[in-house]
């Protein structure tokens, strides 16, 4: 069995965000990073099954030099070798339809039977990484997944749905699951873990090495403006006979307030 | 050429351990010190990450990693709990250490590799009811009989000892030669004549297991003796000169845990309608901590890199010691300030990093004992 986790490295839960000068992003800097939370599940996820059925995790994930820290947690806590898609080139691809591409051409000939992820990054959370990736290999594919059962040729997943309702379907291999936070207990990377990380292989993949452009991870999408919620205050006074004033507030409260 | 920066794998431990404390630990400080419970139950866990047995290396079961990650360990777990972190220090320096110092190599595997696999607890029994620093008043005797020594006596203020399984006591085997007639040996739990007694009630340190041991005719063969008898002073000076970086880091590490408790509190608290921490008086306290604090980190980490290099650092790991446990019980009383009516109620960690912080100046050589050491190797040259 040949998983591959795709990981990304967001900002730490308990930054201090601040919004960039340009109002497109969050203030990169005195920032400190760190796995995204759904993914560190996913790498969990991927641990375990190598545990109960052999074979091989590999990590991969795109972004700047600092990457390198959240996967040599990953090759810490277990992972045998991991790709660092690490290109000025790889920069521009700040959507789900351009880093889909590029983890894509880079598993291409890696022949994974599972590829995992996390439902969503705790940043951007678009949600779709995943299955872009799915559908660029030709593989089938499970989100949300809460529970992974590996079986001949196909695995068998429980996925969550709305209101509680859960949901087990059987995809068949090659396939990527997007799995959902909390569905196991993570590890944490050991002393040995940690010491024996830096013999294991790390490949540093260039946007040439996958024959990609800047034109091809050009974004499809692209954000407007990032922003703090803004609050606003307006006070009205409702005036007229208490009978008038209790129908008009009731008016107010029902289809301008939506309260009830 | 200086470099004040962990390396990225000692930043990845460091990451790692604060991860546990904060997740494993923090969640029940204030209880198990309350119930003055130690958390035997974690060392499963504590095995798995490897920090039964920092220094040793892997063919002993250790990780084989130097004294800067081991500091780096304490620390972390000190800036959640000192009182864990001292237990994990007594166990790694004093009796894990005292076997890797001095053990034959049979004595390495068969204590030294389950101790640093964290399948067992170690303590390490020097103090006295009578005797502290002063280890030549020891009272504690190894009378020579056939194929080995028959120990008689008490030890008392023994850190881990209801809970180990290996312990490594000394005692006097030779009283005309002074400290030369001072021997160690391995206890094992259950050995006929040796019993665990008086579980202390602490100021502070309180999940952090602390009881006497008691020798009634206990028979010891000489396999268990560690190097050859009259060594056991020397073995425990050279324990000791490591032991000091680990208080030293213990102390950084309960320091940095009240230096962070008071600038959070000092953020939140408002006073005449501004955060405290807006006041040159809180500050200027703030500014003291952390200037004190990075001074006694980088003591604690010369004493390490030299150890590393197998320098002799008697002077440096005394130094260390002396200061970063100073610089804990102030951090730690400015922290109780800094926090007023709140710093003295439980509900706040204030209080309890200021109970902690005491054993610093105390365990393993007190301040002024540590100044006599300084002294000492100052005044030879």
């Amino acid at each position: 069995m040949k998983i591959c986790v795709c990981l990304k490295q967001v900002p730490k839960k308990d930054s201090i965000l601040r919004i960039a000068q340009d109002q497109k992003w969050i203030d990169e800097r005195d920032i400190s990073y760190e796995m995204s939370e759904a993914d560190a599940y996913a790498l969990e996820e991927a641990l375990r099954q190598k545990e109960a059925h052999g074979g091989e995790v590999i990590v991969i994930s795109m972004g700047p030099e600092r990457t390198r820290q959240s996967i040599k947690e990953a090759l810490a806590k277990g992972a045998d070798r991991a790709i660092h898609l690490d290109d000025p080139i790889f920069e521009q691809a700040t959507d789900a339809a351009g880093i889909g591409r590029a983890i894509a051409a880079a598993l291409k000939d890696e022949g994974c039977d599972l590829i995992m992820t996390g439902l969503q990054s705790d940043d951007h959370g678009f949600g779709q990484v995943g299955l872009i990736i799915a559908e660029r290999l030709g593989m089938s594919s499970a989100t949300i997944v809460m529970e992974v059962q590996i079986e001949t040729g196909s695995v068998r997943v429980k996925r969550e749905l709305e209101s509680g309702w859960f949901q087990w379907v059987r995809v068949p291999t090659p396939a990527v699951l997007t799995i959902q936070s909390g569905i196991n207990q993570l590890r944490y990377a050991t002393l040995k873990g940690i010491m024996s990380a830096k013999k294991k292989e790390l490949r540093e993949v260039k946007a040439a090495d996958l024959n990609l452009t800047a034109d091809d991870l050009k974004p499809l999408q692209s954000i407007e403006r990032a922003y703090v919620p803004e609050k606003s205050k307006q006070t009205e006074f409702i005036e007229g006979k208490p009978a008038e004033i209790a129908a008009r507030l009731v008016e107010k409260l029902r289809f301008d307030a939506r309260v009830f | 050429m200086m470099d004040f920066e962990l390396n990225e794998d000692q930043q990845q431990i460091k990451r790692t351990i604060r991860e546990f404390a904060e997740a494993e630990i923090k969640p029940h400080v204030t209880e198990w010190d309350e119930s003055q419970h130690f958390p035997i139950e974690l060392l499963p866990q504590f095995a798995e990450l490897g920090i039964m047995g920092v220094l040793f290396p892997e063919q002993y079961g250790g990780a084989g990693l130097g004294y800067i990650e081991y500091s780096t360990i304490i620390e972390e777990l000190a800036r959640v709990d000192p009182s864990v972190a001292l237990s994990i220090a007594a166990h790694n320096s004093l009796c894990a250490g005292h076997i890797f110092v001095g053990g034959s190599e049979e004595q390495k595997q068969k204590y030294l590799v389950p101790l640093a696999r964290g399948e067992h607890l170690g303590a390490w029994g020097l103090t006295e009811p009578s005797s502290g620093s002063d280890a030549s008043s020891m009272r504690t005797t190894g009378a020579r009989s056939d194929g080995g020594w028959v120990i008689n006596g008490s030890k008392n203020f023994i850190t881990n000892a209801s809970f180990a399984g290996t312990t490594v006591s000394l005692a006097i085997t030779d009283r005309t030669a002074g400290t030369h007639g001072i021997s160690a040996f391995i206890i094992e739990r259950g050995t006929k004549g040796f019993s665990i007694s008086k579980k202390e009630n602490k100021l502070g340190m309180r999940a952090s297991d602390t009881a006497s041991l008691s020798f009634d005719d206990c028979f010891i063969s000489d396999a268990n003796l560690i190097g050859e008898a009259g060594q056991g002073f020397i073995q425990a000076m050279k324990v000791l000169d490591g032991g000091r970086i680990s208080i030293a880091a213990l102390a950084v590490g309960t320091a940095q845990g009240a230096y962070e408790a008071a600038i959070k509190y000092a953020k939140e608290r408002h006073q005449f309608g501004r955060p405290i921490a807006e006041f040159q008086a809180i500050q200027f306290k703030l500014a003291d901590m952390a200037t004190q604090i990075d001074a006694a980190r980088l003591l604690t980490l010369r004493a390490a890199t030299l150890k590393n290099q197998g320098k002799n650092t008697t002077r440096e790991s005394s130094m260390a010691k002396l200061y970063a446990s100073e610089v804990a019980v102030r951090a730690a009383e400015e922290c109780v300030q800094i926090h007023g009516g709140y710093g003295y109620i439980k509900d706040y960690p204030a209080e309890k990093f200021w109970r902690d912080s005491k054993l610093c100046t105390i365990g393993e050589g007190t301040s002024e004992v540590q100044r006599v050491v300084i002294a000492r190797q100052i005044l030879r040259s």
